[in-house]
């Protein structure tokens, strides 16, 4: 036996050295001996016929042989591979990555996931409604009636005498508050129409219309709100400024301004050398507006506000020309 | 709004620099939309005098001119239809900024060389008058600077007045504005007039017949003036702030227009027919020829302005052809009214007719201030045309408009604004815009505003003057106290968004047309007569034929993309919108909107040309896109079948999409014949859903399905079958019949050979089977199967291949 053993192992030795580090001459080398039907394993079989005395000094030879052979192949084949893969061909590295095809959604999608994303985790609750709406909505219920000056800061489609293209989303908070009770805290994205177009201005766009009522909510809430949006949309380091203004449907009404993004408030041609952008509308709900929906107004305040998304996409990604919106070039839409 | 800074100073002391008083004016909500310093900007704009004007050789519109100055000659190209040898005209030289921000250069016009370009009044930004070159006085000096005409060192600044601020559309308006910001005393200008011996009720009278529409009516008449040209200084003011003057009758109404913000009128006393005016409504139909030459019907609401017999204005609007102030005029009646903002606004919205006076009356003049602004005109008459001011004035005023009295509590605006301000503050801020402020209590203040605040009514309106004076960025940046409440989210709304996400990842761009599209392109989609569709709601209003109607489908603006991205170069695409679609409904106060999905697909499969071959998109990339969508609604029974539902894809290569019997929507390729209205080049897949249907046979997401624990088997059937059978068919019929072990079908080879023979096909089915319980044997599968392919060769008529 022992000699066997010793047989086996010398010639096992040498055929590794001749195997000269050739992987798959080495895996033979090790099913030859090692593997089911192997040698090594034969002999492991002939203990069983083997002598009580003789059984555990047999035992301890072959397992000590079988780590050997083990070990010597193991190594063996470790160099083999390392100098096969040593001598592979260099692949290049340069050559185009085959990607899946990605699509795009329109920036101004984009633009409202975002805005929505901001006032959403503010706790607004987004809500939509008709496009094309009756005139009480859109104008009279928002405390614009028909032989008002301020009727002429929107140009309105028609679709006849009593029904318009909505030309902004606060018909939204007539809306919502007609079928609610305060406390209401509601975003209304969608878009809206005027009819007017020349190159700051298209006849359908999107706004973001904003909603905030209940008890005890201030001008500084309004502002403590739209803080945290522009903060969040624009960067924490942007500066903005709240300016009086007029729209019939809040009181105090105050348009909000950014520092220009484009040249940091140091004026440039996008802000006219002013060094702020008005980038939305707001102020505190008019009372008449909660007479319209029967809320006490001695009960309840709240504030809304309003922004139009073209141009807010427009600030984000450097857009220049409105128009580009929908062209649907989609050399234009691959940017976004 | 435009004002002169030095016509402001007459009103109120300025010592703030330009650029602090603009910051101080936008941010008390006068806001300031630009600054022209006149000085620094019309340097290189001097005075010329026309010398001679030919036309010009190449140009049939233009015209070459000689001009001069004292020193020198200039040829510049015109095309101002206004022109005359001898006129006094602004000539912008090499070197001049205009007020679009471009700086001027010496240009060849049409083979002419231009040494300099004669301006409007817009283009230097000096007003709003574009229509030809500006005219100035003949009495102008040439040779300087324009900015010496306009006055020397003037700053003109442009301000946005919103609407409810119409007494801020004059300088003194302005003025006070600016004593209220800056704490300088406001100066009323002096009204000193010396009245002659002739009583005004011997001379008039004014009868109103209408005291709803004209509240208040003030005259006065002055005698034998002189009409002439106006002073310097008069015009001077007026070309400020870009009015153009005429005479000086006429230029001292707008002075006054513009100083004070009362629009007044000026008749020929002597040709009003019985020396008087009536003030009443005009009858429906009724003709008036007004100074602009053009005669135009009234309405039954329509103001008049009547003598004995005529109209001679359009109360508020503009006066009459026959009584304007004419050169051989003596004598003048000076109408200062107040008329009713909403009558105005009416009038001049159906007449089509705004003016300086209109925009005024409809956002409201001072009631008590107009008689000051008329006996200012009269002095000034007096003072630049000579003659004498009949004593006394005809002033109709039978129910003086009284202000409201407001209480304002202080506690509730601090509460509104989120300030802390003291009552004292509070009236002290009032006090500065002219209201009448009593202190009642700790808590209460009792205000009257001036009656040129009109929009002052309430004690909100209050608190925004309070608010804006004080700055709005004196007001804390407060959170809101408000209960945690989640924002439930519209589960629609989500759907939508997990449809693009989905379309986004499928390589898809998301484009967005216009909701209103041409009628005419609703035509070509082949759709049968009476189809809602083709009865789309429409515009009363429309910019253009193009964008009459609302749009009943996505289709026509999707493909008017595909056509644009074709003309672009971008052949390879796969584009989507979801939008709504109008359709009228009967009987309803709105249309219906619905949702609609549409998508297009054109080009290369894979657009790159190194991995991506010749390959272009089919049926099958359009119907696997459909598929996907169908599967994120967890819809059971959906059916394609082919039928006339969508008449703008080909009938040989589409398909209607069913859910339950409902019709969801279709796809395939589009009809050539659409695909030729549309001027599209190669062709174009579409799948179209009603999105609303779709999300509302949704069903909700089937719970988890433990993963097997024993393999499957696959057999392979592959039979040749008459070419007319459908792949689906075998399919269904090997489903239906409910073998247990049978887990999955799929198609895994379609096609069609000459060793198959003529109107035949191959279909292979992989067919894969397991039992949930143990390992299935070869024999006990192969049984099932063998059982399975009999039947479908004997259903079908087939042969093994």
């Amino acid at each position: 036996m022992e000699e066997s053993v010793q047989e086996l192992l010398r010639a096992a030795r040498r055929a590794i050295v001749e195997a000269r580090r050739d992987v798959k001459a080495l895996e033979q080398i090790r099913v030859r001996y090692l593997g089911r039907k192997g040698e090594l394993t034969q002999l492991f079989k002939q203990l069983a016929g083997a002598s009580e005395n003789d059984r555990p000094r047999f035992g301890k030879l072959l397992n000590e042989a079988k780590l050997q052979l083990e070990s010597g192949i193991a190594a063996a084949l470790g160099q083999a591979k390392k100098q096969e893969h040593s001598g592979k061909e260099q692949f290049d590295v340069t050559v185009p990555g085959r990607s899946p095809v990605r699509g795009h959604l329109h920036p101004i999608t984009q633009t409202a996931l975002e805005i929505s994303r901001i006032f959403n985790w503010l706790g607004f609750e987004t809500v939509e409604g008709p496009e094309v709406e009756l005139d009480y909505y859109n104008f009279e219920a928002l405390n614009i009636p028909r032989d008002h000056p301020a009727r002429d800061m929107q140009d309105t489609f028609y679709v006849s005498e009593d029904v318009v293209l909505r030309t902004h989303t606060s018909p939204l908070q007539i809306r919502t508050m007609e079928k609610r009770r305060p406390p209401i805290r509601i975003i209304a994205p969608g878009k809206a129409y005027r009819c007017d177009s020349d190159v700051t201005h298209t006849p359908m766009f999107h706004q973001v219309e904003g909603l905030m009522v209940g008890e005890n909510i201030s001008f500084g809430d309004l502002k403590g709100i739209l803080t945290i949006f522009v903060h969040q949309m624009f960067g924490p380091d942007v500066g903005l400024r709240f300016r009086p203004s007029f729209f019939p449907f809040t009181e105090p009404s105050a348009e909000v301004d950014i520092q220009c993004v484009m040249c940091a408030g140091r004026g440039c041609r996008v802000c006219s050398d002013t060094g702020w952008l008005e980038i939305l509308g707001s102020g505190m709900v008019d009372p008449e507006v909660y007479k319209m929906v029967g809320y006490d107004p001695e009960e309840v305040t709240g504030f809304a506000f309003g922004m139009g998304i073209e141009r807010i996409a427009m600030l984000k990604f450097g857009i220049d020309d409105l128009r580009l919106f929908f062209e649907n070039d989609l050399r234009f839409l691959r940017q976004f | 709004m435009i004002a002169s800074l030095k016509w402001l100073q007459n009103y109120v002391d300025i010592s703030i620099p330009v650029q602090e008083l603009v910051t101080r004016l936008t941010m008390a909500g006068l806001e300031v939309e630009a600054v022209r310093n006149l000085d620094a900007q019309l340097q290189q704009v001097v005075t010329v005098r026309v010398e001679s004007i030919e036309p010009h050789p190449k140009a049939d519109r233009l015209h070459l001119c000689q001009v001069a100055d004292d020193q020198r000659t200039y040829r510049v190209v015109c095309g101002a239809p206004n022109l005359q040898v001898g006129k006094v005209v602004p000539l912008a030289l090499p070197g001049a900024r205009l007020a679009d921000g471009e700086i001027l250069k010496a240009v060849e016009i049409r083979g002419e060389m231009s040494q300099g370009m004669l301006c409007s009044q817009r283009e230097l930004g000096l007003g709003d008058d574009a229509d030809g070159v500006w005219l100035l006085a003949p009495d102008t000096p040439v040779g300087i600077p324009v900015a010496q005409v306009m006055g020397d060192g003037d700053v003109i600044i442009d301000i946005g007045i919103t609407p409810n601020r119409g007494d801020c559309l004059s300088i003194i308006g302005i003025a006070r504005e600016i004593s209220a910001i800056c704490g300088s005393p406001l100066r009323y200008p002096d009204i000193a007039l010396s009245e002659g011996d002739a009583d005004i009720g011997s001379l008039s009278s004014v009868t109103v017949d209408d005291p709803v529409g004209c509240p208040r009516y003030a005259a006065r008449i002055v005698q034998g003036v002189k009409i002439s040209g106006s002073p310097a200084w008069l015009r001077q003011k007026l070309e400020a702030v870009g009015i153009r003057s005429i005479n000086n009758i006429v230029d001292v109404t707008n002075f006054i227009l513009m100083e004070m913000g009362q629009p007044l009128h000026a008749f020929d006393f002597d040709r009003l027919a019985e020396n008087r005016i009536v003030v009443r409504r005009a009858g429906e139909g009724e003709r008036f020829t007004t100074l602009d030459a053009v005669e135009r019907v009234l309405f039954a609401d329509t103001l008049l302005i009547c003598d004995g017999r005529n109209p001679v204005a359009i109360a508020g609007i503009m006066g009459g052809l026959d009584s304007e102030i004419k050169a051989d005029t003596t004598r003048v009646l000076i109408e200062s009214a107040y008329f009713q903002p909403q009558c105005i606004r009416r009038s001049s919205k159906k007449l089509g007719l705004r003016t300086e006076s209109s925009f005024r009356f409809e956002r409201g003049v001072d009631p008590a201030g107009l008689v000051r602004a008329l006996d200012r005109a009269a002095q000034l008459m007096v003072e630049v045309a000579g003659g004498e001011i009949a004593r006394g004035r005809i002033d109709v005023y039978p129910h003086p408009i009284e202000p409201p009295v407001l209480r304002l509590r202080v506690d509730r605006t601090n509460r509104l604004l989120g300030t802390r301000l003291k009552s004292s503050q509070m009236a002290e801020v009032l006090r500065r815009i002219e209201m009448q402020v009593k202190e009642t209590d700790s808590n209460c203040l009792e205000v009257v505003p001036p009656l040129f605040r009109p929009d002052i009514t309430r004690e909100v309106d209050l608190a925004e003057e309070i608010a804006r004076l004080v700055g709005y960025d004196k007001v804390p940046v407060t959170a809101p106290q408000a209960a945690v409440e989640a924002a439930s989210f519209d589960p629609h709304l989500r759907a939508r968004q997990e449809v693009k996400f989905l379309l986004q990842g499928a390589a898809f761009f998301e484009v967005l047309n216009y909701s209103f599209i041409a009628e005419e392109s609703i035509q070509r989609l082949r759709l049968p007569v009476g189809d809602p569709r083709l009865s789309p709601v429409r515009l009363m209003n429309p910019l253009s034929e193009e964008q009459a109607v609302m749009r009943t489908s996505l289709v026509p603006g999707l493909l008017e993309t595909v056509r644009y991205n074709f003309d672009h170069g971008n052949d390879d695409l796969r584009i989507f919108e979801l939008s709504k679609v109008f359709s009228a409904i009967g009987g309803a106060d709105l249309p219906e909107e619905r949702h609609q999905l549409v998508g297009a697909m054109a080009g290369r499969l894979i657009p790159d040309p190194l991995y991506g071959g010749r390959e272009e998109v089919g049926y099958v990339d359009v119907k696997g896109t459909a598929e996907s969508i169908l599967s994120m609604f967890y819809l059971e029974g959906v059916a394609f079948a082919v039928d006339e539902a969508a008449p703008y894809l080909d009938p040989k290569m589409m398909a209607s999409v069913y859910c339950k019997g409902e019709y969801l929507g279709c796809l395939g390729r589009v009809h050539p014949e659409v695909e030729e209205a549309f001027d599209l080049k190669r062709a174009v897949y579409l799948f179209e859903f009603d999105f609303d249907r779709l999300f509302n046979l949704r069903s909700s997401r089937p719970l988890f399905r433990p993963l097997p624990k024993f393999p499957s088997v696959t057999r392979d059937m592959a039979i040749v079958v008459d070419a007319a059978v459908r792949v689906q068919e075998p399919l269904d019929y090997i489903l239906e019949l409910k073998e247990p072990l049978l887990e999955l079908v799929d198609v895994f080879d379609v096609f069609k050979s000459e060793q198959l023979g003529a109107g035949k096909r191959s279909i292979g089915y992989r067919l894969v089977y397991r039992a949930a319980d143990r390992n299935l044997t070869d024999e006990e599968v192969n049984a099932v199967h063998q059982r399975l392919v009999d039947k479908v060769l004997g259903k079908f008529g087939a042969t093994l291949r």
